[in-house]
């Protein structure tokens, strides 16, 4: 059956599109049928961290508009035969995505895919909640920040509120994804670590992803990082969230500190 | 280490990224002048002139764009009914 997953934050640059390109890939290289949906209204990004900003001809507030069919507005990825992108519009009208549009959209991508992962725009505006209003679950990404964790505790709250599921009595799934983890400022003490971050959200961890220059290497290309180098540390994290999100008991591990052996020669620590 | 790696390196992403956004923000500066919606207007104009002779089907037509560096092209590709089915 089809899965609607929202990937917030309250606050915005914590990593949201990167992370929905990673998770919408990772899912799509175990062979279920995906589709990522970007929200963000205005100012759509997704596109360009997947690399298909060269091939947006329609997208999303044209097919609410009826000015495109669904079929014409998905962008299908030229690395993974079932990766698909619906993009957003930039148009400066934030109305464009009506309820009842996104809906008809939403139930329409549910027929033709397993998972359906929509990037939301940061912010608790009508464009976040349009987002998640239809979603089955949600992944709450969070940086180890003090700003960040207390509008992740606000969208949590929301989520619990305002969405279609929790209008008809029903406890919307949070997965908590902790991104730009740096292990070695955690054991210094000067980042807030995990278990500070559990404490505060009490929602259940699906993944750690450590800070990475692969990560920005990766948007740079327009591939997600699951698929440029599957090999970092930062895509086997998002691999491992994915396989948490389908139900796989496997155990959170904490990045550690890896002290390069130059570093230890030099007397510092790595950063 | 920052030294080392960079001399490793196989290749550079930043001027990858440089270049992918020079072509996107020349064609979003550019639709910013009042032709945002030129694809839209070209396509129901291009359909209206063609369902004048010709029934066709919105999920048969493939309408797609290459931005390049120098030129871009517009592909639109109906596919077309059987003869019999052609009202003239």
């Amino acid at each position: 059956m089809a899965k609607v997953i929202v990937v917030t934050s309250g606050k915005g640059g914590v990593g949201k599109t990167t992370s929905t390109a990673a998770i919408g890939a990772a899912l799509a290289q175990t062979g279920n049928k995906v589709v990522v949906v970007d929200f963000d209204v205005g100012l759509r990004n997704l596109d360009l961290v997947m690399g298909a900003e060269r091939r947006v001809v329609f997208d999303f507030v044209n097919v609410i508009q009826g000015e495109a069919t669904l079929s014409q507005a998905l962008i299908k990825d030229k690395r993974l035969e079932n990766l698909y992108i619906l993009a957003a519009s930039q148009t400066r009208d934030k109305d464009a995505l009506t309820k009842e549009g996104v809906e008809k959209v939403i139930e329409e991508l549910r027929e033709k895919f397993d998972w359906i992962i929509c990037d939301s725009p940061a912010g608790i505006e009508r464009g976040a909640k349009m987002a998640m209003h239809f979603a089955d679950e949600a992944i709450i990404i969070t940086n180890p920040e003090v700003s960040s964790v207390r509008d992740s505790d606000r969208i949590i709250g929301i989520l619990d509120s305002t969405t279609a599921k929790s209008q008809r009595g029903e406890k919307m799934e949070k997965h908590l994804l902790i991104t730009r983890y740096a292990a070695n400022r955690a054991a210094r003490g000067d980042m807030l670590n995990t278990d500070d971050i559990l404490d505060i959200l009490s929602i259940p961890l699906v993944g750690i992803i450590p800070e990475s220059e692969d990560v920005l290497k990766a948007s740079n290309l327009g591939a997600p990082i699951t698929l440029s180098s599957p090999n970092s540390n930062a895509a086997r994290a998002y691999s491992e969230a994915v396989k948490r999100l389908q139900g796989e008991k496997i155990e959170v591990t904490v990045p550690k500190d890896k002290k390069g052996f130059f570093d230890w020669l030099m007397g510092r620590s790595g950063s | 280490m920052s030294f080392f790696s960079n001399f490793f390196s196989k290749r550079n992403t930043a001027p990858v990224a440089k270049d992918r956004l020079q072509i996107l923000l020349a064609h979003e500066r550019s639709s910013a002048q009042g032709n945002s919606d030129l694809l839209q207007k070209l396509q129901k104009e291009i359909m209206a002139v063609i369902q004048k002779h010709i029934s066709i089907d919105q999920e048969k037509i493939h309408i797609k764009v290459d931005r390049g560096n120098d030129f871009s092209t517009l592909e639109i590709d109906i596919e077309v009914p059987q003869q019999d089915n052609i009202q003239s």
